[in-house]
């Protein structure tokens, strides 16, 4: 074992400045210096950290196996040591992540686990991690890649003790909220890795409270950004930061405790790395570092050959981010609706490896829902590990088993540093939620139905807001209640009621009574939402709520964030989307009074149509089918709900056992009217008294006999009210050939697709036989925001990137992508001869009878 | 961790008669090598058509092996889509909800999709009248053609099997 203290507060101590206090480190640094005086840089046998990567780079793409390595010496060798360094270092960092979430205050970390550590090779990729948001994985490799292809060697220096900061969304993040230490490792004089943690803080010091404010419409609203920052040297942070930071938040406390969470954490990984070089070597340590992750690139692509099918898959997301008419906007120009497109496209290639493209996406917009690369990754791999990977072996060599395609300047990769990410996962989780079915769809085809799921999106609403709080101090609220949504389908069972977030796997609502000593928002009601989940055969998760109401405050603000008038949960082989959200407040109120008079007061709002709410508070009341607001006023005794969404459906409901749909009654999970609307299931009334877990009260009985006779009406209904997907085509290229009955944002959304993507443009009008100069006419308004949008151009954060990172950067609009486009009738990747080529080069010639 | 699972344990998985702690382990343990065979056995008992399913191609609908050399896409009742690589969806009926009160009968007010933004497409099978899926686009989107697979890739690498003909 280390000698050297790792207690958290002397590592942040002046007391414990004096150089004895970390005599390895300081003999580490020494060596350092002597090494760089001779002209060596940092990384193995002297190179430089750039010229390290870059040859990693190479090899890996000359070779096809990361770092070249295409034996696992040590694994095939001693596979017992190898297992052994592996297991340890994973339960080094989970011991991490579970020691230091003590450390912080706020219910985000210590309730509801939004916390995760990495460790990392010199070059930023990831050997192991920890469980948590290991969304992180890849955002904090890029960080890494950031200070070395940015020559942070040279300044500010990488060096024994140093400490940086990022939550820079450009260099590698998904959201400003999402801050990340990162520490180096040294020994003998060389980087061997980097421990890095993150964790999503309470506010971010962002033009309205919360740490995903709503409201801006760039960068300059999202609240204070760190890039890849330097902020403490011989583990000791800079007195310049120390004076820094807290004012940038509305939440200083609890940001320092976080950042104390996470230097625990990074101190015990480094630690853990000593005692594992100690023990084994620095050479075998190198070794596992290297084998670990092509051992996990190799892992990817085994488990797909075992569970998929090759071929190609698509689906489309969509999620609306409505702003037109919002107060408190930053901007006017900002005052317009958006709409998320998100075409996926994944090819699985004959060698295992996933292609994953986003061709088609439309163009960023004014509003915090934008994503980086690094983003887009984090989300794919918070997915996968989930599903494909869901065991202890989780690192970047899935990266490197992934090509990905983010057309730049769409949402999706907006390579533009004055775009807002406040809230980047609005998007993010909802493009992704085509990727569950995709999986699906293999694993049905291969026979794997236990893993099936219908897929899990997008999963608001966002609580937020802030103000003067019960104790008399400036805070910021931000309700991870979010973490606990309904999830999809399986195919062999329902969707889990409230129950995860596909972005935290370890979903938890939190205590109401921890969220109430932090939030001024005492809870009047928490119950399960019927008709939350997706209909189908089974049904998707139930999604809950919770009435809240204002207590103790001054100018409180608080907003809600999610979808409204678009679901963008989809469902599978004829399950039903996951119901979308609405808003529910109350002004003025007379709870007051109610509380002292001990009258009823509203605890739920489980029907919307009832009227029960109402019925129940005198006051302003405002409902909406909308799932945006920006920061609203809120004063004691006002009401707020918290509806957190379910998951979607799969198979025809009309396969659901109407015993299943009588328990989904009786447990709140279904209104009685939907059993016979949505399921052709006929139900009862038998008794008033509720006898269940009901949200409606009274016992109810099936009537088969009624059940089966409307169910054979049912589908009969169906050949009757539907018609043939042939006539149906023939009326909708003449609606769209002559613009009928789409709206403007619609239309402006379909124009911004095709603006920025050749490819789409051309499946568009193929599909529906338009003119080869079709385009959509657009209102002044929306044309002048598209133009607007599309003549700011690039801004790019990425000054010098190594070659891997030059892809990201290449594609123009009108290029051939590198992961093959095939929505065309025309293309199939079985017309391209390697898994590499793309449709840019010569398409292989077809063979003739002649040949 | 079963290399393979007896042929009962996957007829269960097929029939739905699996209890949740087996299906749970079944989630758990390593991936059976043989699973594509053996539930394409199972299926191909419980279909009451004789073409050989080449692959499970969603719910009720499979890939099958035509007489000459064609891979069309099948329901389980019988009705022919298309060929394998084809959208089986354009010989589908459909309905569109579009519209406040279809959105009602199975969603509550206010917690459905604004039919301006957003329809849902159901798609039935002639033959049967089963609703095979739902697709829940903006107005005016083309019809998605969600899976393409690779069967000879399948077939002759990963499992290397003879494709199954008629």
């Amino acid at each position: 074992m280390t000698t050297e203290p790792t207690d958290t507060d002397q590592t942040m101590s002046s007391q414990h400045q004096q150089e004895e206090s970390y005599p390895r480190m300081r003999r580490e640094k020494e060596q350092v210096r002597e090494q760089q005086k001779e002209g060596e840089g940092i990384g193995w046998d002297g190179q430089t950290l750039r010229e390290q990567f870059e040859a990693l780079e190479k090899r890996t793409e000359e070779t096809g196996h990361y770092a070249g390595f295409d034996r696992l010496e040590l694994k095939e060798e001693r596979p017992i040591e190898y297992e052994q360094m592996f297991a340890q270092l994973r339960g080094d960092l989970v011991t991490a992540r579970e020691t230091s979430k003590e450390v912080a205050a706020t219910p985000i970390v210590e309730q509801e686990g939004e916390l995760c550590y990495g460790l990392f090779t010199p070059e930023g990729d990831s050997i192991a991690v920890s469980t948590g948001i290991i969304v992180h994985i890849h955002t904090m490799s890029e960080a890494i890649k950031y200070m070395i292809n940015h020559d942070y060697e040279e300044s500010p220096g990488i060096e024994p003790g140093d400490v940086f900061v990022n939550n820079d969304t450009h260099v590698g993040d998904v959201h400003a909220c999402d801050i990340m230490t990162l520490i180096p490792i040294f020994h003998d004089g060389e980087l061997v890795a980097w421990a890095g943690g993150v964790n999503h803080v309470i506010d971010t010091g962002a033009i309205g409270p919360g740490s995903m404010n709503v409201s801006q419409a760039s960068r300059f609203g999202d609240g204070a950004q760190y890039t890849a920052r330097k902020i403490g040297e011989d583990l000791t942070l800079y007195n310049s930061w120390k004076n820094d930071y807290p004012d940038k938040t509305r939440t200083p406390d609890f940001l320092k405790l976080d950042e104390r969470t996470r230097m625990t954490g990074c101190l015990m990984i480094r630690d853990a790395v000593k005692d594992i070089i100690d023990e084994y070597g620095v050479e075998q340590f190198k070794q596992l570092s290297r084998e670990a992750i092509e051992d996990g690139r190799r892992g990817f692509r085994n488990r797909i050959e075992k569970t998929m099918l090759p071929g190609t898959y698509r689906g489309a997301s969509f999620v609306d981010a409505l702003y037109e008419g919002q107060d408190n906007l930053t901007r006017a120009y900002a005052d317009e609706n958006h709409l998320m497109h998100a075409p996926s496209e994944l090819h699985v290639r004959e060698d295992g490896s996933f292609q994953v493209s986003f061709e088609g996406a439309n163009k960023w917009g004014w509003h915090p829902y934008n994503c980086t690369p690094a983003a887009i990754q984090g989300g794919i791999w918070v997915m996968l590990t989930q599903t494909v990977i869901p065991n202890s072996n989780v690192n970047d060599g899935a990266y490197y088993s992934c090509d990905f395609h983010l057309p730049v300047g769409s949402w999706a990769n907006t390579q533009n540093t004055e775009t807002a990410h406040a809230y980047a996962w609005h998007f993010l989780v909802s493009a992704w939620a085509p990727l569950w079915q995709h999986l699906s769809r293999g694993y049905y085809a291969r026979g794997f139905w236990e893993e099936i799921n219908a897929g899990n999106a997008n999963t608001s609403n966002w609580l937020q807001g802030g103000g003067i709080d019960q104790f008399d101090k400036l805070h910021a609220v931000n309700s991870f209640e979010s973490a606990c949504e309904g999830v999809g389908a399986r195919y062999v069972e329902d969707g889990e009621p409230h129950a995860a977030a596909i972005w935290n796997p370890e979903g938890d609502m939190g205590d109401a009574e921890v969220w109430e000593m932090t939030e001024p928002l005492p809870f009047l009601g928490r119950a399960v939402k019927p008709n939350t989940g997706g209909a189908g055969r089974r049904s998707g998760g139930a999604g809950f709520e919770s009435m809240r109401t204002v207590k103790d405050v001054s100018r409180w603000l608080l907003y809600e964030m999610g979808n409204g008038y678009m679901t963008s949960d989809g469902g599978l082989f004829g399950g039903y989307p996951a119901a979308s959200g609405y808003i529910l407040n109350a002004h003025d109120t007379d709870l007051k009074e109610r509380f002292e008079n001990q009258d009823d007061y509203p605890q739920h709002d489980l029907d919307p149509e009832s009227g029960e709410f109402e019925s129940k508070i005198d006051g302003e009341i405002t409902r909406e089918p909308k799932g945006i607001s920006t920061p609203k006023e809120f004063d004691d005794y006002d009401m707020y709900l918290n509806y957190l969404r379910g998951g979607s459906g799969l198979g025809d409901p009309l396969e659901r056992d109407p015993e299943d749909v009588l328990e989904d009654i009786h447990d709140g999970y279904v209104l009685p009217r939907h059993a016979e609307a949505a399921y052709a299931v006929v139900v009862e009334k038998v008794d008033d008294e509720a006898q269940h877990n009901s949200a409606v009260h009274g016992e109810f009985e099936v009537d088969e006999e009624a059940t089966a006779e409307l169910r054979g009406e049912r589908r009969a209904e169906r050949a009757k009210k539907a018609q043939p997907v042939s006539e149906w085509y023939e009326e909708e290229r003449d609606r769209i050939r002559n613009e009928e009955a789409l709206i403007d944002d619609v239309k402006k959304t379909y124009e911004s697709s095709m603006r920025m993507s050749a490819q789409f443009a051309a499946f568009y009008r193929e599909f529906w036989e338009l003119p080869e100069e079709f385009s959509f006419t657009l209102s002044e308004k929306a044309e002048k925001s598209l133009t607007n949008r599309f003549d700011t151009g690039l801004k790019q954060k990425w000054k010098n990137p190594t070659k891997s990172h030059e892809t990201w950067l290449g594609v123009g609009r009108d290029d051939e992508p590198q992961v093959p486009y095939t929505w065309t009738s025309d293309r199939s990747i079985r017309d391209l001869e390697t898994p590499d080529a793309t449709f840019s080069e010569p398409p292989r010639e077809t063979a003739t009878d002649d040949d | 961790m079963p290399e393979s699972y007896p042929r009962e344990h996957i007829e269960d998985l097929v029939d739905d008669n699996l209890e949740w702690n087996q299906l749970h382990d079944m989630m758990s343990d390593y991936k059976d090598a043989d699973r594509f065979q053996k539930v394409r056995d199972v299926l191909q008992e419980r279909v009451d058509w004789d073409d050989p399913i080449i692959i499970p191609y969603a719910e009720h609908l499979y890939v099958v092996a035509k007489p000459d050399d064609r891979w069309v896409i099948k329901c389980d009742c019988g009705h022919e889509f298309c060929e394998h690589d084809e959208n089986w969806k354009a010989d589908a009926l459909i309905n569109v909800r579009d519209s406040e009160e279809e959105y009602l009968e199975i969603y509550p007010e206010d917690m459905h999709p604004h039919p301006d933004y957003m329809e849902l497409r159901e798609f039935f099978c002639p033959g049967c009248n089963t609703l095979l899926e739902v697709t829940n686009v903006m107005p005016g989107y083309p019809l998605i053609h969600e899976f393409e697979p690779d069967i000879e890739t399948f077939y002759n690498e990963w499992i290397e099997e003879p494709i199954p003909t008629a």
